[in-house]
């Protein structure tokens, strides 16, 4: 009796806490169906999460008033480039850190971690300053080249080549493999959750990235959607309903490769506190 | 019996492993912060046709005598003081929830953790649709029902007392979810057995918490502290779109007065200046976090 009681409880805090988290996005998701002027007026009411006589032209709109299609893909190179390279760049680093010995590596290891600590806060200006200088305002390399090493990236991808034992790649020696080949086809595939987490992590950060991009575009041709989607909500008339199709159409990828790959997600993020 | 390759044998080879990233590092995180230390000293303006020259601690000075900078590192404070501890709380609460293994369990953990992947400019314009006011706004309707109709509707984000309260709940929806996981990964982490000695010493559901839960999370908590409180600091994006610093300037930060010297005034050396008072605010949490975390050590 205890038990069920307990139970009880439990689950009406969960579904209590989970209306809470679910309900902005619902609300986004109906309203992105509905006519304009109905999002504002039932958004009082429970009708704000059903959408009756539901209706596409929200999206079709977004098209029409928007180029949606240049913002996403600028998102989307934007964001594959930086996280494409950042594997490849920061998991080498990070393997010569683990495993190489070299002059200047412990210094040059020290800095890393000393950079890891800067969030990208303290470098905004200086190097909005630069871009500025060498005329790399409005560009692709501006929001993409500076962000492909990434020092939490490198510390992440160290923590996991140091775990792994060093038998695997002294048969590899011994057999003359030389360093590229041994970390292409030994350690790699046995890093297979160390990828995943740090492409998850850069994924997730530079497809949400706000501030940099607002400092650097121009005009709307290099404009990711965060930026895109600020934009479009000051762009007169106020219509709330292609406001919620463009956030839909924006969050949507991501949110479809989060449920269908959410353990590696969830760990992924976990992974994360490892430097704690 | 496996030799060991020399020291100067593997130096090019790691070079080049290295090189890119140590290169990038180099080139667009230490010089940029090393030039913002530079620049806070000087009286640097993009488009001014006065040359460049130190000036010593002017910026600093002027930028402390500014009420409306002081404003804002009062309002980043304000921020973190109130949303470290309540979005910490809040994991912990959805952790221990989730963690009881019930049936469907992992459907809430998902739409805890839902929020996440959103991005926070996105979040943002959402949350305006939330806070509009007069009573037939979301978050007005949802108060009123709650208080059984006592609630008179307020204009949340144009009311100098709950503009910054209101941002601290939508970032807490956001954020909570990362927290809730690492957490979570912390307590799947405590071994069974500590649990069942304490059933043995007769311990009852509170004390397990206060005396195996909590001491056996502390590293989870004091990580997700730390980053929640450096998250904090750079609170800007929802500044940006949802308030502009308004009403009255309740609602600016560190991060919004620094983009704001850049682009409405161009002193880039006052905005390195407000970098640098930005920096030392996330040096001093990271000294504190590591210290805390070293007394952890030592102690068990």
């Amino acid at each position: 009796m205890k038990r069920i009681l307990a139970a009880a409880v439990t689950y009406a805090a969960l579904g209590a806490l989970a209306f809470a988290f679910a309900a902005p996005v619902a609300m986004m998701v109906a309203g992105s169906l509905k006519p304009d002027e109905r999002v504002l007026v039932e958004a009082g009411t429970a009708a704000a999460f059903f959408p009756a006589g539901a209706s596409l032209q929200n999206y079709a709109d977004v098209f029409a008033r928007t180029e949606f299609h240049r913002f996403f893909f600028n998102s989307l190179f934007i964001t594959g480039s930086i996280v494409v390279s950042g594997l490849l760049v920061n998991s080498l680093a990070a393997y010569a850190f683990a495993r190489l010995q070299w002059r200047g590596r412990d210094l040059c290891f020290n800095l890393v971690l000393a950079i890891m600590i800067l969030p990208f806060e303290t470098i905004a200006v200086p190097l909005f300053y630069g871009i500025s200088i060498f005329g790399l305002r409005d560009t692709y390399t501006a929001q993409i080249l500076p962000f492909i090493a990434n020092a939490f990236s490198i510390v992440l991808f160290y923590t996991f080549f140091v775990g792994l034992p060093r038998e695997l790649e002294e048969a590899a020696r011994l057999d003359g493999a030389g360093t590229l080949r041994i970390f292409f086809s030994i350690i790699a595939p046995n890093a297979k959750p160390v990828f995943a987490s740090a492409a998850i992590l850069s994924f997730l950060m530079w497809w949400g990235a706000y501030l940099w991009p607002m400092m650097v575009t121009i005009g709307p041709a290099k404009r990711p959607l965060p930026v895109a989607i600020a934009s479009f909500y000051t762009l007169p008339p106020l219509q709330w309903g292609d406001i919620l199709a463009f956030g839909v159409m924006m969050v949507a990828p991501v949110l479809l490769v989060f449920l269908i790959f959410q353990r590696g997600f969830v760990r992924g993020v976990a992974a994360s506190a490892v430097k704690g | 019996m496996s030799r060991r390759p020399g020291f100067g044998n593997q130096t090019p080879i790691a070079l080049l492993l290295a090189g890119p990233a140590l290169a990038g590092l180099f080139l667009f995180y230490l010089i940029p912060f090393l030039t913002a230390l530079l620049l806070a000293f000087t009286n640097l303006r993009l488009g001014s046709p006065l040359p460049v020259t130190f000036v010593g601690l002017t910026q600093f000075r002027r930028i402390f005598t500014d009420p409306d900078f002081l404003h804002a590192v009062a309002n980043t404070l304000t921020f973190a003081a109130a949303v470290v501890p309540l979005q910490t709380l809040l994991a912990l609460g959805l952790a221990l929830l989730v963690n009881r293994g019930l049936r469907g369990t992992v459907i809430f953990r998902t739409l805890f953790f839902m929020p996440v992947v959103f991005p926070m400019s996105l979040v943002a314009v959402v949350w305006i649709l939330i806070y509009a006011p007069g009573p037939g706004g979301m978050m007005n309707a949802g108060i009123d029902l709650l208080t059984g109709g006592w609630w008179t509707a307020r204009d949340f984000l144009r009311d100098p007392l709950l503009a910054l309260p209101s941002i601290m709940l939508l970032s807490i929806w956001q954020g909570t979810g990362f927290q809730m996981v690492i957490l979570l990964a912390g307590l799947q982490g405590i071994p069974e057995s500590l649990y069942e000695a304490a059933a043995l010493d007769g311990a009852g559901a509170w004390q397990c918490f206060r005396h195996v839960t909590l001491p056996q999370l502390r590293r989870p908590i004091a990580f997700v502290m730390f980053v929640t409180t450096i998250l904090a600091f750079r609170l800007f994006d929802q500044v940006q779109i949802m308030t502009r610093g308004g009403p009255d300037n309740a609602t600016t930060t560190v991060m919004y007065e620094t983009v704001q010297a850049v682009f409405a005034r161009q002193q880039v050396s006052r905005a390195s200046a407000m970098t640098v008072v930005f920096f030392v605010l996330v040096l001093g949490v990271t000294w504190i976090q590591r210290r805390l975390s070293h007394r952890g050590q030592e102690a068990s």
